[in-house]
């Protein structure tokens, strides 16, 4: 799908007729329909990723063609499958009785501020399941079925839940609005589990469930591969700082377990932060080992359904349980870290093989971690900060102007807020903070979420995008910003296109695809950190740039 | 029509309230019979709902942090906005139910050339909220006098306040305007904010129409017909006391005010105005973000899904794992095979 050339996006995302520009329909939301065409919808899973997973209806069908070859009876299966969820979630339930429709969520979600489609203001997005839920349990259906806005389940409603539940990155801004804490991720995870119930889902999120579930990783990479990839990183450590970092694999009897999104593994700029992981724990010392195994932090589940998240995340404790381990420590990923901070222990705990986690250098016990086991890489390493364990140079950093991107995520399932800015604190110079309204709690997502970051809907992602981009732009233009440092995975993948379509380079340098390049935190603290018996004078950073060297200092 | 079908009903109830309070035969029943139908509706109703909500479990801990959590000893933990403990949820939720803490974050975002992005104050729709919401249990407080005899004390004090300003005789409460003008001011938001308007259905306008009537002939009643409070108070105090009379004399629009009130009680607790008791129970605001160092339980949690195995894993992948010095739990088959294969590549 061929993506405007961004001067024309920039024009026409302030400029066209929608109901965020101020343009408002003359239909109804009710008799609106949006047509799927190439450009506005993720690929369809293929069928042999539908059986994989044992979901039912695998076919070949696309969303632009009118037959989705639904299965018989899809009208009572969606509708049996509400009744059930809205017994086993009262999230669900509460959140189809008490909106008001105030309003308050309208303008907070990305997808709306990005493409004006009324029914991405979080409050129709939820009215598309609530008009049905309305129509089976309201009372008074019978004869006030137009002034409550009730809709019965036809073709239509079940397309549009499929398009405006995949246009979601369950980011829960407008949750954090919300006079009363409604959270659309709940609704939109519901109306993903009830489309897979009829066999509509993308295969963006069900293949690397798939890999995820046989491999271990989402790439499908197979052990040897996963260990090929990770000695590639450690030549180029070796290469840079003259030390060998080689970790360890599915190692028995290490202290600590370490998982991270497998894209750090094989993919830039991840592979960057690896290796920051690698010389942070050689820094140290720390006993842990990789596992092949549980070779994926991310969890392609939470976009699917409850059971397959849980399936998925099972691994992390069957692995270390098996090698015997103390605790397990996380790398950077910002749905990872939805599904352990908020769902793991109560899915596959208790973790009682494990032991409190307790950092084997300062002997910090990371009480909030006391019954999951499992601790976030940023608390490890500014616990380890604060304890002047870690022989840091900023000034190896002093070509990198960073501002911080919080994942929604940490930030808003988890409060994982100010470590990371403490470690920005210790190994950058400076950095500087964007508007108040697009960061912490408030933080706008990537726009490419939640298995959205699929190459079809580019201009999609794009366009959610652009709150964030917008945002990096302004502290670019005010303070120089040049780096958009982050803890996530999907981040990484997502915002280094974003950063290069709205933000392209202006520089002298040929090689230069944007102005603010996208960087893992713990690029930052592993190029910043000072080894022994590191090569004099080390003159490059972990991506072999240059490093700027002071030399009056020198 | 989302508008005027609600505004039309609302007429209909006022046009039915006068109708029943004109003649005395049926001023027993719009003002005594179904109010004491419409109240136990209310109760009923509003009971049974969250009954209903209780009986879905809630099966994991989803709060909404909006500040830092509480983690290592030098990170200043937020605690109200991501509390940690049973007592900085009750701080929490105290909040968000007598401050409106999250409609308070409320901006507003504006698209402009360049493209350019901005997140302005947004603080009407919170400043209307929370006094409609704080007149309204005001007014429902003062109409207590008309339930209790002798009355409840303090309620001397807060008419006494409510009519500060000693305008009019009887004193205009000030609780009255607020009410009105914050009512008027939202029914108006639907209609002027386009993003408002577009997502409000008939189920928005009518309890607004609804409100407003029973705000309007509530103040009609005091200042304009200047009805029998005796009598009204003789009529209302036998409702609670089962002692049900109709004195003669009641003004009709005593009557019109009954039926919509009526009319709101039982429409309560099958609406949106749910939202009263609902958000005492919203998952994301009360409950503690304490998921890593508690765990919590779900009632469904299904034992039977595992993960893959290792074992399967390993079965899978074992050759490439020795190869590749990765360790394994089983050894792979003696080598003897190895030779013929080898003979069959040559």
């Amino acid at each position: 799908m061929a993506i405007p050339k961004v001067e024309e996006l920039r024009v026409s995302v302030a400029s066209e007729p929608n109901m965020f520009t101020g343009a408002v329909p003359k239909a109804d939301w009710q008799d609106t329909f949006t047509e799927f065409k190439e450009g506005n919808f993720a690929y369809p899973a293929k069928p042999e990723m539908v059986e994989y997973h044992g979901f039912p209806n695998s076919r070949i069908w696309s969303p632009d063609e009118d037959d989705w070859k639904l299965p018989d009876g899809w009208e009572k299966i969606i509708l049996d499958g509400l009744k059930e969820r809205l017994g086993k979630f009262r999230s669900l339930k509460l959140y189809m009785d008490i909106c008001v429709r105030c309003g308050a969520c309208a303008d907070k979600c990305h997808f709306f501020l990005g493409t004006g489609d009324p029914k991405n203001m979080p409050v129709l997005r939820a009215e598309l399941l609530r008009s049905v839920y309305r129509n089976e349990y309201s009372v008074g259906r019978k004869v006030l079925s137009k002034m409550l806005g009730n809709r019965p389940m036809t073709v239509k409603v079940l397309k549009e839940w499929f398009m405006y539940s995949y246009q979601c990155t369950e980011c829960r801004r407008c949750s954090v609005f919300c006079p009363y804490g409604i959270d659309t991720a709940e609704i939109t995870m519901m109306m993903r589990e009830l489309l897979h119930l009829v066999g509509v889902g993308i295969n963006w999120i069900l293949e690397p469930a798939a890999n995820s579930n046989r491999t271990g990783n989402h790439m499908g990479l197979q052990p040897h591969t996963f260990k090929q990839n990770i000695e590639f990183l450690v030549d180029d450590v070796k290469d840079i700082t003259g030390i060998d970092v080689t970790p360890t694999f599915n190692r028995k009897g290490a202290e600590v377990l370490f998982i991270t999104p497998s894209a750090d593994v094989f993919a830039e700029p991840g592979i960057f932060t690896f290796m920051g992981y690698l010389l942070l724990f050689k820094h140290i010392g720390l006993d842990y080992t990789l596992s092949t195994y549980a070779s994926e932090g991310g969890n392609f589940g939470l976009f699917t359904n409850n059971e397959l998240m849980k399936k998925l995340n099972g691994k992390m404790y069957a692995e270390a349980e098996r090698l015997g381990v103390k605790w397990i420590l996380g790398g950077e990923c910002g749905h990872m870290w939805r599904v352990l901070h908020q769902y793991m222990d109560t899915m596959n705990g208790p973790a009682d093989f494990l032991e409190v986690p307790k950092s084997p250098i300062t002997g910090t016990v990371f009480k909030n971690a006391a019954s999951t086991k499992m601790v976030h890489i940023s608390e490890f390493t500014a616990d380890l900060i604060k304890h002047n364990k870690l022989k840091l140079d900023p000034k190896r950093n002093a070509h990198r102007v960073p501002t911080f991107h919080d994942s929604c995520n940490p930030a808003r399932a988890m409060g994982l807020l100010d470590e990371p800015r403490y470690i920005l604190d210790a190994v950058v110079p400076k950095w500087h903070e964007m508007n108040e309204n697009c960061i912490r709690e408030k933080t706008f997502c990537c726009g490419s979420g939640t298995g959205l970051n699929t190459g079809e809907i580019m201009e999609l992602r794009m366009r959610s995008g652009l709150p964030r981009a917008n945002a990096v732009q302004d502290v670019h233009e005010k303070y120089g910003v040049n780096c958009l440092a982050n803890v996530c995975a999907i981040d990484r993948a997502t915002l280094q296109p974003l950063m290069e379509y709205w933000i392209p380079p202006t520089g002298d340098d040929p090689m230069a695809t944007t102005d603010v390049n996208v960087i893992g935190l713990s690029e930052l603290v592993g190029n910043a950190l000072v080894m022994d018996g590191e090569i004099e004078n080390r003159d490059q950073g972990l991506r072999f740039e240059e490093l700027v060297t002071d030399d009056t200092e020198g | 029509m989302k508008v005027l079908r609600p505004i039309i009903a609302v007429l209909l109830l006022i046009v039915v309230g006068g109708l029943l309070g004109m003649s005395h035969g049926t001023q027993m029943l719009a003002g005594v019979i179904l109010p004491s139908i419409a109240f136990l509706v209310f109760i009923v109703g509003f009971i049974r709902k969250v009954l209903d909500w209780s009986k879905s479990p809630v099966p994991f801990k989803i709060p909404t942090t909006c500040g830092q959590a509480k983690s290592l000893d030098f990170i200043k933990a937020d605690r109200f906005d991501c509390p940690d403990s049973k007592s900085d949820v009750i701080v929490r939720m105290f909040l968000e139910v007598f401050l409106f803490r999250s409609l308070f974050r409320n901006t507003k975002a504006e698209m402009h050339d360049g493209p350019k992005i901005t997140y302005g104050p947004n603080l009407w729709l919170w400043l209307f909220g929370i006094l409609f919401h704080y007149s309204f249990l005001t007014i429902v407080i003062r109409h207590m006098r008309l339930f209790t005899e002798p009355v409840l004390p303090g309620l001397g004090f807060l008419e006494y306040i409510d009519g500060f300003v000693q305008i009019g005789a009887p004193v205009l409460y000030q609780s009255d305007l607020i009410f009105l003008g914050c009512v008027t001011a939202l029914f108006i938001r639907r209609l002027i904010a386009p993003q408002v308007k577009y997502i409000s259905l008939g189920s928005d306008y009518f309890p607004l129409a609804l409100i407003f009537a029973i705000g309007t002939t509530g103040m009609m009643m005091r200042h304009l017909f200047r009805v029998d409070v005796t009598a009204i108070k003789q009529l209302t105090l036998g409702i609670v006391t089962l002692d049900w009379t109709v004195p003669a004399n009641i003004h009709p629009i005593f009557f019109i005010h009954v039926v919509l009130v009526s009319t709101l009680m039982m429409y309560f607790p099958f609406s949106k105005l749910m939202h009263m008791g609902g958000i005492f129970f919203s998952p994301t605001r009360n409950m503690t973000n304490d998921t890593r160092a508690v765990r919590h339980i779900n009632p469904w949690n299904d034992p039977n899904i595992k993960p893959h195995s290792y074992a399967g894993y390993e079965d899978e992948f074992r050759e490439f794992m020795v190869d590749a010095d990765i360790p394994v739990d089983k050894p792979l088959p003696p080598k003897a095979e190895e030779p013929a294969e080898e003979a069959k590549e040559d």
